[in-house]
């Protein structure tokens, strides 16, 4: 048996390979950094009032209340624009795999919905904001749903696209040759196949949703009370983060970092659970 | 006459055993016609969306685009709205920075991470990674920017700073002259961990495209792992990196919050790292909405958008034509 020499080229190997894991470690040591401060920030000055109360009078300076209008009016601009633009990429998605597949037409659809995600949240934000001007509405709980929805659309129609692009053609064929038209197979047979992975797609676009600040920035506005109609301006999580972190008093500021707390647990819960959604339905669909 | 008496005995008979007649072979091709036309209109939406991102954007900043020069309005490096001064030039070059440093951070890591998961890991830990790039994926932008001014800034300031000003002052772009950490390159370390995820994902699927094969064959042959990467794997997949590489500077480029939290919004042209900037879309944050009395004021932050919009259309669009061919359709 010969003895194995150790040669550069393997001593290049163990270094290489020690660089690559020291890589990883960086990247997920980063997600750690990143939770670890805004939780040992923000969870001192996160009260129960905090999630519970809208902002009293003086707020900004330093007196009590909580941030429940941003927390709502995240959610319901989230909300609102998720289930916009969920009317539109579900049936974009299905067109583009039942009736384009890989025709050419469906890479022009592709590129431009991946040029659309590409372009920034403020840029959305702007063209928003001219749009409103032109027809006189003013900042809106409607018009940041409407924006987020621009937001949201590429997003949910590439991850819906990518799911059902999985779908197994011989299922697809058998439904085809018993007579089904493709409407009843995309209907029929690929949303209900498709059902956790279209799931997850929809809380992902959500996810970037109810994150986003740069889009209703100007759009949506800024308030301390819980909008009641969709003519109302409304607060959001990641603007109330902003403002609170703008001011110069530290009790203030310390609010701003367990606002931002609430939003990373949000953000978490939905990443977290629509893995768990998905697994769970994942047992009904056929294999 | 006769087959509508027939057809009703029919329906009778179905409803008598509590079913739904079922429609005409007619009636659902009809559907499918109708919803085929339907879903072509919606699918039109996006590509309409993007023409008309554009082209409003570029008939709201006519007004300036024709009353200044290109070379005023793009190299000018005055920016004094109220005297009627509109240079784009030092946020167009603190845009770029921002960009470049985050992307320079960004690149030999994901780099790395990305063929460490393709090449080396367990399917264990590629099931945990999946996981923790998803999460850092998730995060909103305001959150990376909380984690900026908290971590990153102070940071640079206490720790990065002293050791440039100690070992690395005689390079100009590493020059220390302003006191806080509030900077280019804490700007770039937050965008750089904001598009890790990105770039690992886009290479890690690209890596997975070179066939099995090639590798076993040059494994056969005795080459240790990292000379098959390096001389098999690595030059089938360049142009695919490259394009992961663009698509995630683009996506670093119109970055907004987290960036304007941490990079200082000081409108210089910087000359190190350590010192302020103001990108882009930092500008149009912190200003538009509340510019209506200055004349021009308006037109000229939506042509910082639309030179923003072209500047990543082109990165956009180039990267992903790349990136479509090599991966097919679902590269995303």
């Amino acid at each position: 048996m010969m003895k194995k020499r150790w040669q550069r080229r393997h001593l290049v190997e163990a270094f290489v390979k020690g660089l690559m894991i020291v890589s990883f470690l960086v990247v997920a040591g980063c997600l750690g950094a990143i939770l670890w401060t805004i939780l040992v920030n923000g969870f001192p000055a996160l009260t129960w009032d905090m999630v519970t109360q809208i902002p009293q009078g003086g707020f900004y300076l330093g007196k009590g209340g909580g941030v429940l209008n941003a927390i709502l009016g995240s959610l319901y601009l989230a909300g609102g624009g998720t289930l916009l633009a969920m009317i539109f990429s579900l049936p974009i998605a299905l067109y583009l795999q039942t009736y384009l597949g890989d025709s050419d037409w469906g890479r022009y659809v592709r590129l431009s919905l991946d040029v659309l995600w590409g372009i920034p949240t403020i840029v959305y934000g702007v063209f928003g904001f001219t749009i409103m001007l032109a027809i006189g509405l003013r900042a809106s709980l409607l018009a940041g749903i409407v924006v987020l929805a621009l937001v949201e659309l590429p997003i949910m129609v590439r991850a819906m696209d990518e799911v059902i692009c999985r779908m197994p053609v011989d299922l697809e064929q058998a439904a085809l040759a018993l007579g089904s038209t493709k409407l009843e197979v995309a209907v029929r047979i690929v949303i209900r196949q498709m059902l956790p992975g279209i799931i997850t797609a929809i809380l992902l676009a959500f996810g970037r949703g109810i994150g986003d600040a740069a889009a209703v920035l100007f759009t949506a506005g800024y308030t301390d009370r819980i909008p009641t109609s969709l003519m109302q301006p409304t607060a959001s999580l990641p603007l109330a983060v902003f403002f609170q972190l703008g001011t110069p008093y530290p009790i203030v500021q310390q609010r701003g970092y367990a606002s931002a707390l609430i939003l990373t647990i949000i953000v978490l819960i939905i990443s977290v659970g629509s893995r768990l959604i998905s697994a769970r339905l994942n047992k009904y669909t056929v294999k | 006459m006769n087959r509508q008496i027939q057809l009703d005995i029919k329906k009778t008979r179905l409803e008598a055993e509590g079913r739904q007649r079922r429609p005409s072979v007619v009636a659902r091709n009809q559907r499918n016609q109708f919803a085929r036309r339907t879903f072509f209109i919606v699918t039109l939406l996006p590509m309409i969306l993007i023409a008309a991102v554009t082209i409003i954007l570029v008939v709201r900043s006519w007004p300036i685009l024709s009353t200044y020069s290109p070379k005023d309005l793009f190299l000018g490096s005055t920016w004094r709205p109220d005297q009627g001064l509109f240079g784009f030039w030092p946020y167009i070059v603190g845009t770029f920075w921002v960009t470049i440093v985050g992307v320079l951070l960004a690149v030999p890591p994901c780099l790395l991470t990305a063929l460490y998961l393709s090449e080396y890991s367990h399917s264990f830990t590629r099931s945990i990674a999946k996981p923790i790039l998803d999460l850092l994926a998730a995060i909103p932008p305001v959150v990376y920017g909380v984690w900026g001014l908290l971590a990153i800034v102070p940071f640079v300031e206490d720790v990065l700073a002293p050791l440039s000003r100690r070992w690395l002052s005689f390079i100009p772009i590493f020059a220390v002259n302003q006191p806080t950490g509030f900077s280019i390159l804490a700007g770039g370390i937050v965008l750089a961990v904001m598009i890790a995820p990105l770039i690992i994902a886009v290479v890690y699927e690209i890596l997975r495209t070179v066939p099995e094969e090639l590798r076993h064959a040059s494994l056969a042959v005795g080459a240790t792992q990292w000379q098959t990467i390096r001389q098999v794997v690595i030059p089938r997949v360049v142009p695919g990196m490259v394009a992961a590489i663009v698509l995630a500077a683009s996506r670093a480029l119109g970055e907004t919050m987290a960036v304007l939290m941490v990079v200082g919004n000081v409108a210089q042209v910087p000359a190190s790292v350590f010192d302020a900037g103001y990108p882009l879309p930092a500008l149009i944050a912190n200003n538009y909405g509340d510019m209506m009395s200055i004349p021009l004021y308006d037109a000229a932050l939506l042509c910082a958008a639309l030179i923003l919009l072209i500047l990543i259309l082109t990165f956009n669009i180039l990267s992903t034509l790349v990136l479509q061919r090599m991966l097919g359709k679902n590269w995303a």
